[in-house]
């Protein structure tokens, strides 16, 4: 098959920093090509370059789309052609409707006036194109973040694309939603539309790959034709972190000893819709020493139930017990719970976990200022001191402790968040998504990390949405579903399986319930 | 995973140092730049004594407001009502003491009281209410524009007895009576003080060289010594040979210090930025962030009240247009001195250094004859190019 895309000998430099060296990937067409590395291996300049958002002049090398050069000025010059990118970020506009937002650019219009008709016309083929079953007047604030992202394809598509760049379409994503958005990319393929997919899941990456190319420091180090060779993510994972990964969890003594933190009967309310019950009667236990999993899909409440444990950090009309070290408390507010000994590492750094425009010394300290400081005068000594201790403990790779925090890779802005919150010296740490959007060499340093605290003897909520994840590092996991426990494994006995199967089981008992219910309504 | 594949700098130079710094040191620069300019424009008038005392008098109530404004812009908020509270309370202050013969000390007091309860009732809305402050303080701009009006029923209230006047038309005392024209209480008060600067920051710079951190270069340090030494001992000079230093000079100096230290060195300003920097993530840090805010808006108040009392003693004449147009100078200088609009960025000494580059182009212009129409227009461009300047600079 010939190359639709070929970049040869690409390289870009930043401030002498040698971004991407040689660099030649190419792209069939009709081909799902995975682009897998580290954070900071070069492939999202990579896409830069591709899609002229770095304009032609800025690097070195040539880039070929359909057998004739090209010298992208701008992100227009290579959307013309069909390359379309989607970032990470998403770039829809939350309280304009799905049609509004695929149209947003250039909507069909007549003298300057939208064509309503066609507009909602052509949104409904692009959202059945895309399997979303909404309607074009949504607005986009309502919709989840899998659904956002099939309207971003539809955009895509609307644009007549011809090669799609997805930069960690599944990031933010379930298991189900991941699995429907690359069912998509596979249709794609057969329409002749190539895909680039970047990623650090290596099973959807091994799942729906024809190619696989790797990068690290800049450098393409292995190239993986999946049609004619079987792909081992750990050669993968060998490859991306220059090391043999003989376990990707790391090991660990377990030392369970007694409960630290009892929940009993806990139940929370939706603040915004108070006749939603959204945590139902909930009983949760966690050991010091031990690592207690939550599983379950997006919106399944574990997120909630654990910022509601978080001195009423969400939620209204919260009732329940909290035992801590087996002594009742009332965690009436953030600072009372952080007191207490309970840690809480957001799902979101970037938004509710780090002050990115602050430097890491300043976002290390800033849960427990008072042990750097007397009568409310900062100690810039002990301060720096503490800082840089975590640093150097938790192997934060950064100039030194006065760097920003926005300009860190997402491992090191999550190990600065988990300094944080080990500088207060919790008893318990409740870990939401720690590893989402890290890259494989940092989550396996983030596993290190959970099982030293572990073996110094604290309790650890891990909250993810990666099963495999969970069954590595926890020696027990709760299901959660629908704001209530579904199913208790031991982390040895745990598998996806059973996993998925309570959820998906209790879901048809809730459907089921709630027939029952309505037949019920209606007769009396 | 071996840190080998990273190839980080783990020292910086002294020109990235000077770098770093580059946003404040400019600003300082730009200001001399600016005085300077209307220096040898105004064929020396600018820099005269009487000129530069009454330079110190005309700019107080601004950089005084400007304090209180930075904590507020800090937090990403702002308070467009400062100028109308300022004036308020001003007219309370005449009405006291004017017309009920109130003791000057327990005026001053029940003013700032009547300020901080203005800031507390604004700084509820927001904090607790999520109101914007844009519209919270803009209501706050009308309603104290008409209290001012109605409490002094639309005439001009004075004079003021002369014990209060003195809190801006006064002097220190002098110690040493009769020696020479200089004031040598003055005099020396400026020598101890540039003595005991330079000492600090020595003292400052061997602590940190002690504790291992990077200093910056000693030729950095020994010249910024030097020149602010000499800034001080030639300012004292000036102010010494007029009547010596203004009480509201010594006013504004200690208020500077104290919020200087508060922003940089306390737990409460550290938590303020944090608050502006990212208020989710200081809430769910343990960070009170609705009273911090709170507690912003009702620092503003006592310093647009204390204003209010600069600006009264100044006139000697409490007027319903007394503080008409001040929010603007206020927020102008925060902004020309480097805060951030979106919040969590801003110094201290960059507010002051920029309500003197608008006190001094104020004054220059006015010495060169230039109408105020065009004063306003060149003000204008000079708080947009500040802030281009700034944005340019942070996307680098």
């Amino acid at each position: 098959m010939t190359a639709m895309l070929e970049m040869r000998a690409v390289s870009k430099d930043f401030a002498g920093v040698r971004a991407l060296r040689d660099v030649n990937f190419t792209v069939t067409a009709g081909e799902i090509h995975a682009l897998v590395g580290e954070n900071g291996a070069g492939k999202s300049t990579l896409m830069k370059v591709l899609s002229g958002v770095y304009p032609a002049g800025h690097y070195e090398g040539t880039i070929i789309f359909d057998s004739e050069e090209r010298r992208f000025r701008d992100i227009n010059d290579s959307e013309r052609l069909g390359i379309i990118i989607i970032h990470q970020e998403l770039a829809l506009i939350p309280l304009l409707s799905i049609a509004e937002n695929i149209f947003l650019a250039h909507p069909p219009s007549r003298l300057g006036v939208i064509d309503r008709h066609t507009v909602y016309r052509r949104t409904r083929e692009l959202l059945a194109q895309v399997g979303l079953r909404e309607s074009p007047d949504t607005l986009i604030t309502d919709l989840g973040v899998g659904k956002q992202q099939l309207v971003e394809i539809a955009k895509a598509l609307s644009k007549r694309v011809r090669l799609l760049i997805l930069d960690e379409p599944t990031a933010s994503l379930n298991e189900a939603d991941s699995a429907a958005l690359l069912d998509r990319l596979v249709a794609f393929r057969e329409q002749g539309i190539a895909s680039i997919l970047i990623s650090h899941k290596l099973n959807e990456v091994a799942k729906v790959a024809d190619r696989i190319t790797v990068l690290r420091d800049g450098r393409t180090v292995d190239s993986i034709d999946c049609r004619t060779e079987k792909v081992e993510e750990d050669r993968i994972i060998r490859s991306m972190v220059d090391r043999d990964l003989a376990h990707r969890f790391p090991e660990r003594q377990a030392g369970i000893g007694n409960p630290v933190l009892e929940v009993e009967d806990w139940s929370v309310r939706h603040p915004l819709h108070p006749e939603r019950q959204a945590i139902k009667n909930v009983d949760f236990v966690v050991r010091s020493g031990e690592v207690v999993g939550i599983a379950g899909l997006m919106g399944a409440g574990r997120t909630e139930f654990a910022m509601s444990l978080f001195g009423r950090a969400w939620g209204a009309g919260i009732n329940g017990r909290i035992r801590l070290d087996g002594r009742d408390v009332h965690l009436t507010s953030v600072p009372a719970a952080i007191d207490a000994g309970l840690a809480y590492v957001t799902e979101d750094r970037k938004q509710l976990g780090l002050i990115l425009s602050d430097d890491i010394r300043k976002n290390i300290t800033l849960a427990s200022l008072g042990r750097v400081s007397s009568r409310g005068v900062i100690d810039d000594f002990r301060e720096l001191k503490a800082a840089s201790e975590y640093r150097t403990r938790m192997r934060i790779r950064s100039q030194d402790v006065y760097q920003e925090a926005g300009q860190l890779s997402g491992g090191n802005q999550q190990k600065v968040v988990l300094s944080k919150w080990l500088m207060t010296d919790p008893k318990v740490l409740i870990l939401d998504e720690p590893t989402r959007g890290i890259d494989v060499g940092a989550k396996y340093e983030i596993y290190s990390i959970i099982n030293g605290l572990a073996e110094a003897g604290k309790g650890v909520v891990v909250i993810s949405s990666e099963m495999a994840e969970l069954i590595g590092i926890c020696d027990r996991i709760y299901v959660m579903n629908d704001g209530a426990f579904v199913g208790e494994f031991a982390g040895s006995e745990a598998t996806q399986e059973k996993i998925m199967r309570a959820i998906m089981h209790n879901q048809r008992l809730a459907k089921a319930h709630g027939k029952e219910k309505r037949v019920g309504e209606m007769q009396s | 995973m071996t840190d080998k594949s990273v190839s980080l700098p783990d020292e910086r130079k002294g020109g990235s140092f000077l770098k770093n710094n580059l946003r404040n040191y400019g600003m300082l620069l730009s200001l001399f730049a600016i005085m300077l300019f209307f220096e040898i424009m105004t064929d020396g008038t600018l820099m005269q004594p009487l000129n530069l005392t009454n330079l110190v008098l005309q700019n107080s109530y601004i950089v005084i407001m400007a304090l209180g404004m930075l904590l507020v812009i800090v937090t990403g908020h702002i308070d467009l009502s400062v100028g109308s509270v300022s004036g308020f309370v001003g007219a309370v202050a005449a009405v006291l003491m004017v017309h009920y013969h109130v003791d000057f000390p327990l005026a001053v007091i029940a003013c700032l009281i009547v300020g901080a309860a203005i800031g507390a009732a604004q700084g509820y809305w927001v904090a607790y209410f999520g109101i914007p402050s844009f519209i919270v303080t803009l209501a706050g701009m009308l309603v104290f524009k008409g209290l001012a009006l109605a409490v002094l029923q639309g005439q001009s209230v004075g004079p003021f007895p002369p014990t209060f006047q003195k809190l801006s038309s006064g002097f220190i005392a002098e110690v040493f009576p009769g020696i020479g024209t200089l004031h040598p209480t003055s005099l020396s008060i400026g020598i101890v003080l540039a003595l005991a600067l330079v000492y600090a920051s020595a003292k400052g710079r061997a602590r940190e060289q002690s504790h291992g951190i990077e200093a910056e270069p000693y030729a950095l340090f020994f010249a910024k010594s030097v020149a602010l030494s000499c800034v001080v001992l030639y300012f004292t000079y000036l102010i010494a040979s007029y009547r010596g230093f203004p009480n509201v000079l010594v006013i504004m100096a200690a208020l500077i210090a104290l919020y200087g230290f508060v922003t940089r060195r306390t737990v409460i300003g550290r938590q303020i930025y944090a608050v502006g920097g990212n208020a989710k993530a200081a809430k769910l840090s343990g960070i009170k962030t609705e009273r911090l805010t709170f507690f912003t808006f009702v620092n503003m108040g006592v310093l647009a009240a204390l204003a209010g009392l600069v600006f009264a003693a100044r006139l000697n004449t409490a007027t319903p247009k007394a503080g008409t147009g001040f929010e603007l100078d206020v927020i102008a200088a925060c902004f020309i001195g480097g805060a951030s609009a979106y919040g969590g960025v801003g110094r201290v000494g960059g507010a002051v250094v920029g309500a003197m580059i608008m006190g001094v182009m104020n004054n220059g212009m006015s010495i060169l004859g230039i109408g105020i129409d065009y004063q306003q227009v060149i003000k204008g461009l000079v708080l947009l190019g500040a802030v281009c300047f700034d944005v340019y600079n942070q996307r680098r």
